[in-house]
Protein backbone atom coordinates (compact mmCIF):
# COMPACT_ATOMS: atom_id res chain seq x y z
CA UNK A 1 0.00 0.00 0.00
CA UNK A 2 2.86 2.31 0.92
CA UNK A 3 4.45 1.42 -2.38
CA UNK A 4 1.34 2.34 -4.35
CA UNK A 5 1.08 5.65 -2.54
CA UNK A 6 4.74 6.44 -3.25
CA UNK A 7 4.29 5.58 -6.92
CA UNK A 8 1.24 7.81 -7.14
CA UNK A 9 3.18 10.59 -5.42
CA UNK A 10 6.05 10.31 -7.91
CA UNK A 11 3.61 10.39 -10.83
CA UNK A 12 2.02 13.54 -9.42
CA UNK A 13 5.41 15.14 -8.88
CA UNK A 14 6.21 14.69 -12.56
CA UNK A 15 3.34 17.00 -13.53
CA UNK A 16 4.87 20.28 -12.28
CA UNK A 17 8.18 19.25 -13.83
CA UNK A 18 6.53 18.75 -17.21
CA UNK A 19 4.75 22.07 -16.80
CA UNK A 20 8.09 23.75 -16.06
CA UNK A 21 9.63 22.14 -19.12
CA UNK A 22 6.74 23.36 -21.28
CA UNK A 23 7.13 26.86 -19.84
CA UNK A 24 10.82 26.96 -20.62
CA UNK A 25 10.19 25.70 -24.15
CA UNK A 26 7.52 28.39 -24.57
CA UNK A 27 9.98 31.04 -23.42
CA UNK A 28 12.59 29.77 -25.90
CA UNK A 29 10.78 31.52 -28.75
CA UNK A 30 11.13 34.81 -26.92
CA UNK A 31 14.90 34.41 -26.80
CA UNK A 32 15.02 35.20 -30.51
CA UNK A 33 16.59 38.65 -30.52
CA UNK A 34 14.30 41.39 -31.74
CA UNK A 35 11.18 40.15 -33.45
CA UNK A 36 10.92 36.47 -34.52
CA UNK A 37 8.86 37.61 -37.50
CA UNK A 38 11.74 39.80 -38.68
CA UNK A 39 14.11 36.92 -38.20
CA UNK A 40 11.90 34.73 -40.37
CA UNK A 41 10.76 37.06 -43.14
CA UNK A 42 13.53 39.63 -43.21
CA UNK A 43 12.92 43.31 -42.60
CA UNK A 44 11.81 44.03 -46.15
CA UNK A 45 8.74 41.77 -45.99
CA UNK A 46 5.27 43.05 -46.83
CA UNK A 47 3.31 44.32 -43.80
CA UNK A 48 0.41 42.00 -44.67
CA UNK A 49 2.70 38.93 -44.68
CA UNK A 50 4.21 39.97 -41.39
CA UNK A 51 0.79 40.43 -39.82
CA UNK A 52 -0.34 37.04 -41.14
CA UNK A 53 2.69 35.24 -39.71
CA UNK A 54 2.43 37.16 -36.47
CA UNK A 55 -1.16 36.01 -36.18
CA UNK A 56 -0.35 32.41 -37.14
CA UNK A 57 2.29 32.27 -34.40
CA UNK A 58 -0.07 33.97 -31.93
CA UNK A 59 2.51 36.72 -31.52
CA UNK A 60 -0.21 39.35 -31.78
CA UNK A 61 -1.60 38.27 -28.40
CA UNK A 62 -0.36 39.46 -25.01
CA UNK A 63 2.32 37.19 -23.53
CA UNK A 64 0.00 35.64 -20.94
CA UNK A 65 -2.56 34.72 -23.63
CA UNK A 66 0.21 33.30 -25.82
CA UNK A 67 1.29 31.15 -22.90
CA UNK A 68 -2.20 29.92 -22.15
CA UNK A 69 -2.95 29.10 -25.77
CA UNK A 70 0.42 27.32 -26.01
CA UNK A 71 -0.42 25.17 -22.99
CA UNK A 72 -3.99 24.43 -24.01
CA UNK A 73 -2.73 23.56 -27.49
CA UNK A 74 -0.25 21.07 -26.00
CA UNK A 75 -2.96 19.49 -23.91
CA UNK A 76 -5.36 19.14 -26.82
CA UNK A 77 -2.76 17.67 -29.17
CA UNK A 78 -2.30 20.84 -31.25
CA UNK A 79 1.43 21.42 -30.98
CA UNK A 80 1.40 24.19 -33.54
CA UNK A 81 2.25 24.34 -37.21
CA UNK A 82 5.51 24.37 -39.06
CA UNK A 83 6.26 27.81 -40.49
CA UNK A 84 8.07 26.28 -43.43
CA UNK A 85 5.66 23.65 -44.76
CA UNK A 86 2.56 24.40 -42.64
CA UNK A 87 2.32 20.78 -41.49
CA UNK A 88 1.21 20.10 -37.92
CA UNK A 89 4.31 19.83 -35.75
CA UNK A 90 3.01 16.73 -33.97
CA UNK A 91 2.51 14.83 -37.25
CA UNK A 92 6.04 15.62 -38.46
CA UNK A 93 7.46 14.43 -35.16
CA UNK A 94 5.44 11.21 -34.98
CA UNK A 95 6.62 10.35 -38.48
CA UNK A 96 10.25 10.57 -37.31
CA UNK A 97 9.76 8.89 -33.96
CA UNK A 98 10.09 5.21 -35.08
CA UNK A 99 13.58 5.71 -36.51
CA UNK A 100 14.77 7.31 -33.27
CA UNK A 101 13.12 4.58 -31.19
CA UNK A 102 14.91 1.94 -33.26
CA UNK A 103 18.29 3.64 -32.89
CA UNK A 104 17.77 4.21 -29.17
CA UNK A 105 16.80 0.57 -28.64
CA UNK A 106 19.82 -0.87 -30.44
CA UNK A 107 22.18 1.59 -28.74
CA UNK A 108 20.88 0.74 -25.29
CA UNK A 109 21.07 -2.97 -26.09
CA UNK A 110 24.65 -2.54 -27.27
CA UNK A 111 25.47 -0.60 -24.10
CA UNK A 112 24.05 -3.40 -21.92
CA UNK A 113 25.83 -6.16 -23.83
CA UNK A 114 29.18 -4.40 -23.45
CA UNK A 115 28.78 -2.86 -20.01
CA UNK A 116 27.59 -5.74 -17.85
CA UNK A 117 30.34 -8.25 -18.70
CA UNK A 118 32.92 -5.47 -18.62
CA UNK A 119 31.75 -4.18 -15.26
CA UNK A 120 31.75 -7.70 -13.85
CA UNK A 121 35.20 -8.41 -15.25
CA UNK A 122 36.59 -5.17 -13.84
CA UNK A 123 35.03 -5.73 -10.42
CA UNK A 124 36.25 -9.31 -10.30
CA UNK A 125 39.79 -8.16 -11.08
CA UNK A 126 39.60 -4.98 -9.05
CA UNK A 127 42.97 -3.24 -8.81
CA UNK A 128 44.61 -5.61 -11.27
CA UNK A 129 45.61 -5.13 -14.90
CA UNK A 130 42.25 -6.33 -16.26
CA UNK A 131 40.42 -3.73 -14.19
CA UNK A 132 42.76 -0.98 -15.37
CA UNK A 133 42.23 -2.00 -18.98
CA UNK A 134 38.45 -2.13 -18.68
CA UNK A 135 38.24 1.19 -16.86
CA UNK A 136 40.72 2.75 -19.29
CA UNK A 137 38.43 1.69 -22.10
CA UNK A 138 35.50 3.16 -20.23
CA UNK A 139 37.32 6.47 -19.72
CA UNK A 140 38.04 6.44 -23.44
CA UNK A 141 34.34 5.96 -24.14
CA UNK A 142 33.33 8.87 -21.91
CA UNK A 143 35.93 11.20 -23.41
CA UNK A 144 35.27 10.39 -27.08
CA UNK A 145 32.77 12.95 -28.34
CA UNK A 146 30.19 11.21 -30.54
CA UNK A 147 30.45 13.88 -33.23
CA UNK A 148 34.02 12.77 -33.71
CA UNK A 149 33.60 9.04 -33.11
CA UNK A 150 30.86 8.93 -35.77
CA UNK A 151 32.87 10.46 -38.61
CA UNK A 152 35.95 8.40 -37.69
CA UNK A 153 33.98 5.13 -37.67
CA UNK A 154 32.49 6.18 -40.98
CA UNK A 155 35.95 6.91 -42.33
CA UNK A 156 37.25 3.50 -41.32
CA UNK A 157 34.35 1.16 -41.97
CA UNK A 158 32.48 2.85 -44.80
CA UNK A 159 35.08 4.79 -46.70
CA UNK A 160 38.29 2.79 -46.27
CA UNK A 161 36.98 -0.74 -45.79
CA UNK A 162 33.65 -0.30 -47.55
CA UNK A 163 31.93 -2.73 -45.20
CA UNK A 164 29.03 -0.58 -44.10
CA UNK A 165 26.83 2.09 -45.67
CA UNK A 166 27.87 5.70 -45.05
CA UNK A 167 24.46 6.98 -44.02
CA UNK A 168 20.70 6.56 -44.30
CA UNK A 169 18.47 3.89 -42.83
CA UNK A 170 17.48 1.60 -45.75
CA UNK A 171 20.66 -0.29 -46.56
CA UNK A 172 21.36 -3.46 -44.55
CA UNK A 173 23.93 -2.82 -41.84
CA UNK A 174 23.05 0.85 -41.68
CA UNK A 175 22.20 0.37 -38.00
CA UNK A 176 25.71 -0.61 -37.02
CA UNK A 177 27.67 2.65 -37.08
CA UNK A 178 25.00 4.88 -35.55
CA UNK A 179 24.48 2.29 -32.81
CA UNK A 180 28.21 2.15 -32.03
CA UNK A 181 28.44 5.94 -32.09
CA UNK A 182 25.52 6.47 -29.75
CA UNK A 183 25.93 3.40 -27.57
CA UNK A 184 29.62 3.53 -26.70
CA UNK A 185 29.42 6.43 -24.25
CA UNK A 186 26.38 4.80 -22.63
CA UNK A 187 28.31 1.55 -22.30
CA UNK A 188 31.24 3.40 -20.74
CA UNK A 189 29.10 5.07 -18.08
CA UNK A 190 27.12 1.92 -17.38
CA UNK A 191 30.19 -0.30 -17.02
CA UNK A 192 31.75 2.07 -14.47
CA UNK A 193 28.48 2.01 -12.59
CA UNK A 194 28.26 -1.79 -12.73
CA UNK A 195 31.83 -2.14 -11.49
CA UNK A 196 31.48 0.22 -8.56
CA UNK A 197 28.07 -1.11 -7.46
CA UNK A 198 29.27 -4.70 -7.69
CA UNK A 199 32.31 -3.90 -5.61
CA UNK A 200 30.25 -1.96 -3.10
CA UNK A 201 27.81 -4.86 -2.80
CA UNK A 202 30.64 -7.35 -2.30
CA UNK A 203 31.90 -5.22 0.59
CA UNK A 204 28.63 -5.40 2.49
CA UNK A 205 28.22 -7.19 5.80
CA UNK A 206 25.56 -9.48 4.30
CA UNK A 207 28.09 -10.80 1.80
CA UNK A 208 30.71 -11.28 4.47
CA UNK A 209 28.21 -13.23 6.53
CA UNK A 210 27.19 -15.36 3.56
CA UNK A 211 30.83 -16.05 2.79
CA UNK A 212 31.47 -17.03 6.39
CA UNK A 213 28.56 -19.44 6.15
CA UNK A 214 30.31 -21.17 3.28
CA UNK A 215 28.49 -19.81 0.23
CA UNK A 216 30.65 -20.27 -2.88
CA UNK A 217 32.26 -17.31 -4.61
CA UNK A 218 30.27 -17.79 -7.80
CA UNK A 219 26.96 -17.79 -5.92
CA UNK A 220 28.11 -14.80 -3.89
CA UNK A 221 28.89 -12.76 -6.99
CA UNK A 222 25.91 -13.77 -9.08
CA UNK A 223 23.16 -14.41 -6.56
CA UNK A 224 23.81 -12.24 -3.55
CA UNK A 225 25.87 -9.29 -4.79
CA UNK A 226 24.29 -9.07 -8.24
CA UNK A 227 20.90 -8.48 -6.69
CA UNK A 228 22.22 -5.62 -4.55
CA UNK A 229 24.33 -4.20 -7.34
CA UNK A 230 21.47 -4.28 -9.82
CA UNK A 231 19.61 -1.43 -8.09
CA UNK A 232 21.89 1.47 -9.09
CA UNK A 233 22.59 -0.16 -12.44
CA UNK A 234 18.90 -0.47 -13.31
CA UNK A 235 18.35 3.11 -12.17
CA UNK A 236 21.22 4.33 -14.32
CA UNK A 237 19.91 2.34 -17.27
CA UNK A 238 16.47 3.91 -16.90
CA UNK A 239 18.11 7.35 -16.85
CA UNK A 240 19.94 6.44 -20.03
CA UNK A 241 16.62 5.75 -21.74
CA UNK A 242 16.34 9.54 -21.69
CA UNK A 243 19.99 10.46 -22.19
CA UNK A 244 20.12 8.47 -25.41
CA UNK A 245 17.56 10.81 -26.98
CA UNK A 246 19.78 13.83 -26.32
CA UNK A 247 22.75 12.06 -27.89
CA UNK A 248 20.58 11.06 -30.84
CA UNK A 249 20.42 14.69 -31.95
CA UNK A 250 24.10 14.66 -32.91
CA UNK A 251 24.35 11.01 -34.00
CA UNK A 252 21.36 11.24 -36.31
CA UNK A 253 22.76 14.40 -37.88
CA UNK A 254 26.06 12.66 -38.63
CA UNK A 255 24.49 9.63 -40.27
CA UNK A 256 21.47 11.28 -41.91
CA UNK A 257 19.30 9.07 -39.75
CA UNK A 258 15.69 10.17 -40.34
CA UNK A 259 14.73 10.50 -36.67
CA UNK A 260 13.61 13.11 -34.19
CA UNK A 261 17.15 14.35 -33.57
CA UNK A 262 17.92 15.17 -37.17
CA UNK A 263 14.45 16.72 -37.46
CA UNK A 264 15.41 19.07 -34.61
CA UNK A 265 18.55 20.19 -36.40
CA UNK A 266 16.75 20.56 -39.73
CA UNK A 267 14.15 22.71 -37.99
CA UNK A 268 16.91 24.83 -36.44
CA UNK A 269 18.58 25.32 -39.81
CA UNK A 270 15.29 26.37 -41.42
CA UNK A 271 14.43 28.57 -38.43
CA UNK A 272 11.20 26.66 -38.11
CA UNK A 273 10.72 27.81 -34.53
CA UNK A 274 7.45 25.99 -33.72
CA UNK A 275 8.97 22.72 -34.92
CA UNK A 276 12.13 23.36 -32.86
CA UNK A 277 9.96 23.95 -29.80
CA UNK A 278 7.95 20.81 -30.48
CA UNK A 279 11.02 18.60 -30.89
CA UNK A 280 12.76 19.96 -27.80
CA UNK A 281 9.59 19.57 -25.76
CA UNK A 282 8.96 16.01 -26.95
CA UNK A 283 12.54 14.87 -26.29
CA UNK A 284 12.56 16.56 -22.87
CA UNK A 285 9.21 14.94 -22.01
CA UNK A 286 10.63 11.50 -22.79
CA UNK A 287 13.58 12.40 -20.61
CA UNK A 288 11.32 13.36 -17.71
CA UNK A 289 9.45 10.07 -18.13
CA UNK A 290 12.73 8.15 -18.14
CA UNK A 291 13.74 9.87 -14.89
CA UNK A 292 10.36 8.95 -13.45
CA UNK A 293 10.91 5.35 -14.53
CA UNK A 294 14.30 5.37 -12.83
CA UNK A 295 12.66 6.56 -9.62
CA UNK A 296 9.97 3.92 -9.84
CA UNK A 297 12.50 1.19 -10.59
CA UNK A 298 14.40 2.20 -7.46
CA UNK A 299 11.23 2.03 -5.40
CA UNK A 300 10.29 -1.39 -6.77
CA UNK A 301 13.72 -2.99 -6.48
CA UNK A 302 14.96 -1.46 -3.28
CA UNK A 303 12.72 -1.65 -0.20
CA UNK A 304 15.10 0.73 1.60
CA UNK A 305 14.12 3.57 -0.74
CA UNK A 306 10.49 3.24 0.33
CA UNK A 307 11.40 4.60 3.73
CA UNK A 308 12.86 8.00 4.38
CA UNK B 1 41.24 37.21 3.74
CA UNK B 2 40.78 33.62 4.75
CA UNK B 3 40.75 32.26 1.22
CA UNK B 4 44.49 32.46 0.79
CA UNK B 5 44.99 30.22 3.77
CA UNK B 6 42.30 27.82 2.67
CA UNK B 7 43.76 27.68 -0.84
CA UNK B 8 47.11 26.93 0.69
CA UNK B 9 45.85 23.96 2.67
CA UNK B 10 43.90 22.74 -0.33
CA UNK B 11 47.03 22.96 -2.42
CA UNK B 12 48.94 21.03 0.22
CA UNK B 13 46.19 18.45 0.14
CA UNK B 14 46.64 18.12 -3.62
CA UNK B 15 50.38 17.76 -3.30
CA UNK B 16 50.05 15.13 -0.65
CA UNK B 17 47.20 13.13 -2.06
CA UNK B 18 47.13 13.42 -5.83
CA UNK B 19 48.63 10.15 -6.99
CA UNK B 20 51.61 10.31 -9.34
CA UNK B 21 50.46 7.84 -12.00
CA UNK B 22 47.25 9.64 -13.11
CA UNK B 23 49.06 12.96 -13.09
CA UNK B 24 51.59 11.52 -15.55
CA UNK B 25 48.69 10.44 -17.74
CA UNK B 26 47.20 13.93 -17.51
CA UNK B 27 50.51 15.45 -18.55
CA UNK B 28 50.75 12.95 -21.42
CA UNK B 29 47.26 13.83 -22.69
CA UNK B 30 47.78 17.56 -22.26
CA UNK B 31 51.07 17.36 -24.17
CA UNK B 32 49.42 16.93 -27.59
CA UNK B 33 47.40 20.15 -27.56
CA UNK B 34 50.31 22.06 -26.05
CA UNK B 35 52.71 20.77 -28.69
CA UNK B 36 50.25 21.66 -31.45
CA UNK B 37 49.93 25.20 -30.13
CA UNK B 38 53.68 25.53 -29.76
CA UNK B 39 54.29 24.27 -33.29
CA UNK B 40 51.70 26.69 -34.66
CA UNK B 41 53.36 29.55 -32.82
CA UNK B 42 56.74 28.55 -34.29
CA UNK B 43 55.35 28.39 -37.83
CA UNK B 44 53.53 31.67 -37.34
CA UNK B 45 50.98 31.15 -40.14
CA UNK B 46 47.75 33.13 -40.04
CA UNK B 47 44.77 30.78 -39.74
CA UNK B 48 42.60 33.26 -41.64
CA UNK B 49 44.94 33.88 -44.57
CA UNK B 50 43.29 32.49 -47.72
CA UNK B 51 45.66 31.01 -50.30
CA UNK B 52 43.77 29.67 -53.29
CA UNK B 53 46.96 28.14 -54.64
CA UNK B 54 47.10 25.82 -51.64
CA UNK B 55 43.49 24.54 -51.57
CA UNK B 56 43.42 21.19 -49.77
CA UNK B 57 47.20 21.01 -49.97
CA UNK B 58 48.66 17.81 -48.54
CA UNK B 59 50.83 18.03 -45.44
CA UNK B 60 54.23 19.43 -46.33
CA UNK B 61 57.18 21.08 -44.63
CA UNK B 62 55.63 24.55 -44.83
CA UNK B 63 52.12 23.34 -43.90
CA UNK B 64 52.65 20.34 -41.60
CA UNK B 65 48.93 19.50 -41.37
CA UNK B 66 48.03 20.61 -44.88
CA UNK B 67 45.48 23.24 -45.85
CA UNK B 68 41.68 23.44 -45.94
CA UNK B 69 39.29 24.26 -48.79
CA UNK B 70 40.33 27.90 -48.78
CA UNK B 71 44.03 27.12 -48.55
CA UNK B 72 44.21 28.19 -44.91
CA UNK B 73 46.95 26.56 -42.86
CA UNK B 74 45.37 23.78 -40.80
CA UNK B 75 47.92 23.86 -38.01
CA UNK B 76 47.31 27.56 -37.42
CA UNK B 77 43.55 26.98 -37.46
CA UNK B 78 43.89 24.06 -35.09
CA UNK B 79 45.84 26.21 -32.64
CA UNK B 80 43.22 28.94 -32.91
CA UNK B 81 40.49 26.36 -32.40
CA UNK B 82 42.24 25.01 -29.32
CA UNK B 83 42.61 28.49 -27.87
CA UNK B 84 38.99 29.35 -28.58
CA UNK B 85 37.59 26.06 -27.27
CA UNK B 86 39.69 26.20 -24.12
CA UNK B 87 38.95 29.89 -23.64
CA UNK B 88 35.20 29.44 -23.99
CA UNK B 89 35.37 26.36 -21.75
CA UNK B 90 37.17 28.17 -18.95
CA UNK B 91 34.98 31.26 -19.30
CA UNK B 92 31.76 29.22 -19.17
CA UNK B 93 32.96 27.23 -16.17
CA UNK B 94 33.99 30.42 -14.35
CA UNK B 95 30.70 32.20 -14.98
CA UNK B 96 28.61 29.08 -14.30
CA UNK B 97 30.45 28.53 -11.02
CA UNK B 98 30.00 32.11 -9.83
CA UNK B 99 26.33 32.21 -10.85
CA UNK B 100 25.61 28.72 -9.55
CA UNK B 101 27.41 29.17 -6.25
CA UNK B 102 25.62 32.49 -5.65
CA UNK B 103 22.24 30.95 -6.43
CA UNK B 104 22.98 27.93 -4.25
CA UNK B 105 24.10 30.19 -1.38
CA UNK B 106 20.97 32.29 -1.57
CA UNK B 107 18.68 29.26 -1.86
CA UNK B 108 20.33 27.37 0.98
CA UNK B 109 20.76 30.35 3.27
CA UNK B 110 17.37 32.01 2.98
CA UNK B 111 15.27 28.89 2.37
CA UNK B 112 11.48 29.31 2.10
CA UNK B 113 10.00 30.40 -1.23
CA UNK B 114 13.30 31.66 -2.67
CA UNK B 115 14.75 28.20 -2.20
CA UNK B 116 11.69 26.54 -3.75
CA UNK B 117 11.69 28.89 -6.73
CA UNK B 118 15.41 28.57 -7.46
CA UNK B 119 15.55 24.82 -6.99
CA UNK B 120 12.45 24.16 -9.10
CA UNK B 121 14.11 26.20 -11.84
CA UNK B 122 17.19 24.03 -11.46
CA UNK B 123 15.04 20.90 -11.71
CA UNK B 124 13.46 22.15 -14.93
CA UNK B 125 16.88 22.80 -16.47
CA UNK B 126 17.90 19.30 -15.43
CA UNK B 127 14.83 17.91 -17.20
CA UNK B 128 16.52 18.41 -20.56
CA UNK B 129 18.92 15.70 -21.62
CA UNK B 130 22.56 16.71 -22.02
CA UNK B 131 23.14 19.73 -24.18
CA UNK B 132 19.70 19.75 -25.83
CA UNK B 133 18.65 22.89 -23.96
CA UNK B 134 21.92 24.62 -24.87
CA UNK B 135 21.41 23.63 -28.52
CA UNK B 136 17.88 25.04 -28.51
CA UNK B 137 18.91 28.23 -26.71
CA UNK B 138 21.90 28.84 -28.96
CA UNK B 139 19.71 28.24 -32.01
CA UNK B 140 17.13 30.75 -30.80
CA UNK B 141 19.65 33.37 -29.65
CA UNK B 142 21.45 33.30 -32.97
CA UNK B 143 25.17 33.20 -33.77
CA UNK B 144 27.88 34.77 -31.64
CA UNK B 145 30.35 33.61 -29.04
CA UNK B 146 28.63 35.69 -26.34
CA UNK B 147 25.32 33.92 -27.03
CA UNK B 148 27.02 30.54 -27.14
CA UNK B 149 28.53 31.30 -23.73
CA UNK B 150 25.13 32.38 -22.42
CA UNK B 151 23.50 29.16 -23.64
CA UNK B 152 26.17 27.00 -22.02
CA UNK B 153 26.02 28.94 -18.74
CA UNK B 154 22.23 28.63 -18.71
CA UNK B 155 22.69 24.86 -18.53
CA UNK B 156 25.95 24.81 -16.57
CA UNK B 157 25.06 26.70 -13.38
CA UNK B 158 22.75 24.01 -12.04
CA UNK B 159 25.37 21.59 -10.75
CA UNK B 160 27.15 24.26 -8.71
CA UNK B 161 23.89 25.61 -7.34
CA UNK B 162 22.62 22.25 -6.12
CA UNK B 163 25.98 21.33 -4.64
CA UNK B 164 26.38 24.67 -2.85
CA UNK B 165 22.83 24.62 -1.56
CA UNK B 166 23.20 21.13 -0.10
CA UNK B 167 26.46 22.06 1.60
CA UNK B 168 25.10 25.35 2.93
CA UNK B 169 22.10 23.53 4.41
CA UNK B 170 24.38 21.16 6.27
CA UNK B 171 26.68 23.95 7.47
CA UNK B 172 24.09 26.58 8.30
CA UNK B 173 23.57 25.49 11.88
CA UNK B 174 27.12 24.51 12.71
CA UNK B 175 28.31 26.43 15.84
CA UNK B 176 31.02 28.49 14.15
CA UNK B 177 28.58 29.75 11.53
CA UNK B 178 26.00 30.52 14.20
CA UNK B 179 28.70 32.38 16.10
CA UNK B 180 29.55 34.44 13.04
CA UNK B 181 25.88 35.24 12.57
CA UNK B 182 25.48 36.17 16.20
CA UNK B 183 28.40 38.59 15.84
CA UNK B 184 26.48 40.30 13.07
CA UNK B 185 28.86 39.30 10.30
CA UNK B 186 27.22 40.19 6.97
CA UNK B 187 26.28 37.29 4.68
CA UNK B 188 28.87 37.97 1.94
CA UNK B 189 31.63 37.81 4.54
CA UNK B 190 30.24 34.63 6.08
CA UNK B 191 29.97 33.13 2.60
CA UNK B 192 33.49 34.02 1.49
CA UNK B 193 35.22 33.44 4.80
CA UNK B 194 33.44 30.55 6.40
CA UNK B 195 31.22 28.74 3.93
CA UNK B 196 33.14 28.63 0.65
CA UNK B 197 36.50 27.44 2.03
CA UNK B 198 34.64 24.54 3.61
CA UNK B 199 32.83 23.50 0.46
CA UNK B 200 35.65 24.20 -1.98
CA UNK B 201 36.62 20.55 -2.45
CA UNK B 202 33.38 19.23 -4.00
CA UNK B 203 33.04 22.43 -6.02
CA UNK B 204 36.52 21.98 -7.49
CA UNK B 205 35.68 18.42 -8.48
CA UNK B 206 32.43 19.60 -10.04
CA UNK B 207 34.30 22.34 -11.92
CA UNK B 208 36.89 19.97 -13.34
CA UNK B 209 34.25 17.57 -14.68
CA UNK B 210 32.25 20.61 -15.74
CA UNK B 211 35.16 21.83 -17.85
CA UNK B 212 35.22 18.54 -19.78
CA UNK B 213 31.46 18.70 -20.31
CA UNK B 214 31.55 22.34 -21.43
CA UNK B 215 34.41 21.78 -23.88
CA UNK B 216 32.53 18.85 -25.43
CA UNK B 217 29.33 20.90 -25.33
CA UNK B 218 30.86 23.89 -27.09
CA UNK B 219 32.38 21.65 -29.74
CA UNK B 220 29.06 19.83 -30.14
CA UNK B 221 27.13 23.07 -30.62
CA UNK B 222 29.72 24.36 -33.06
CA UNK B 223 29.63 21.00 -34.87
CA UNK B 224 25.87 21.37 -35.28
CA UNK B 225 26.33 24.90 -36.61
CA UNK B 226 24.80 26.78 -33.67
CA UNK B 227 28.06 27.67 -31.91
CA UNK B 228 31.21 29.32 -33.18
CA UNK B 229 30.67 30.56 -36.74
CA UNK B 230 33.10 30.62 -39.66
CA UNK B 231 35.59 32.11 -40.36
CA UNK B 232 36.47 31.62 -36.68
CA UNK B 233 37.79 28.18 -35.89
CA UNK B 234 36.80 26.08 -32.90
CA UNK B 235 37.48 22.38 -32.58
CA UNK B 236 33.78 21.75 -33.27
CA UNK B 237 33.64 23.80 -36.48
CA UNK B 238 36.82 22.09 -37.68
CA UNK B 239 35.34 18.63 -37.10
CA UNK B 240 32.22 19.79 -38.93
CA UNK B 241 34.19 21.02 -41.94
CA UNK B 242 36.44 17.99 -41.81
CA UNK B 243 33.63 15.45 -41.75
CA UNK B 244 32.22 16.96 -44.93
CA UNK B 245 35.56 16.53 -46.68
CA UNK B 246 36.33 13.12 -45.28
CA UNK B 247 36.69 11.50 -48.68
CA UNK B 248 39.14 14.10 -49.95
CA UNK B 249 41.14 15.04 -46.87
CA UNK B 250 40.64 12.63 -43.97
CA UNK B 251 43.26 14.32 -41.79
CA UNK B 252 41.00 17.38 -41.52
CA UNK B 253 38.63 15.50 -39.24
CA UNK B 254 41.30 13.48 -37.43
CA UNK B 255 43.47 16.24 -35.94
CA UNK B 256 40.87 18.49 -34.32
CA UNK B 257 39.17 15.39 -32.94
CA UNK B 258 42.40 14.05 -31.48
CA UNK B 259 43.15 17.42 -29.90
CA UNK B 260 39.67 17.64 -28.41
CA UNK B 261 39.85 14.06 -27.20
CA UNK B 262 43.25 14.67 -25.59
CA UNK B 263 42.02 17.73 -23.69
CA UNK B 264 38.85 16.06 -22.49
CA UNK B 265 40.74 12.94 -21.47
CA UNK B 266 43.28 15.02 -19.52
CA UNK B 267 40.53 16.93 -17.73
CA UNK B 268 38.56 13.76 -16.97
CA UNK B 269 41.55 11.89 -15.55
CA UNK B 270 42.45 14.95 -13.51
CA UNK B 271 38.88 15.16 -12.21
CA UNK B 272 38.89 11.47 -11.28
CA UNK B 273 42.16 11.83 -9.41
CA UNK B 274 40.97 15.00 -7.70
CA UNK B 275 37.74 13.31 -6.62
CA UNK B 276 39.59 10.36 -5.17
CA UNK B 277 42.18 12.63 -3.54
CA UNK B 278 39.66 14.94 -1.91
CA UNK B 279 37.35 12.00 -1.19
CA UNK B 280 34.31 13.63 -2.72
CA UNK B 281 31.21 11.60 -3.50
CA UNK B 282 29.65 12.88 -6.65
CA UNK B 283 25.99 13.12 -7.38
CA UNK B 284 25.28 10.81 -10.31
CA UNK B 285 23.37 12.20 -13.23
Amino acid sequence: MLLLRLIALRLLQAIPTLLGVATLVFLLLHLVPGDPVDALLGESAQPADRAALRHAMHLDLPLSDQYLSFLSGLASGDWGQSIVDSRPVLASMLERLPATAKLAATSLLWALIVALPMGYFAARNAGKKGDMAAMGFSLLGVSLPNFWLGPVLMLIFSVQLGWLPVSGIEAPGSMVLPTLTLGTALAAVLSRMARSSWLEAMGMDAIRTARAMGVGERTLWWRHAARLASIPVVTMFALQLGTVLGGAVITETIFDWPGLGSLTIEAIQRRDYPLVQGCVLLIASFYVLANLLADLAGLLLDPRQRHG
Amino acid sequence: MGEAMAADTLWQQFRRRLPRAPMRLVAFCAALPLLLMLAAALYGHDGHAVDLGAVLAAPSLSHPLGCDTLGRDQLARLAEGLRLSLGIGLLVVAISAVVGISIGLVAGWFGSWIDVLLMRTADVVLSFPGILLAIAMAAMLGPGIDKLTLALVAVGWVGYARLTRAQVLSLKNVPYIEAARACGTPLPTIALRHLLPNIAAPLLVEASFGLAAVIIGEAGLSFLGVGVQPPDASLGTMIREGSRLMLVAPTMVLWPGLALFAIVMAVNIFGDALRDALDVKREQR
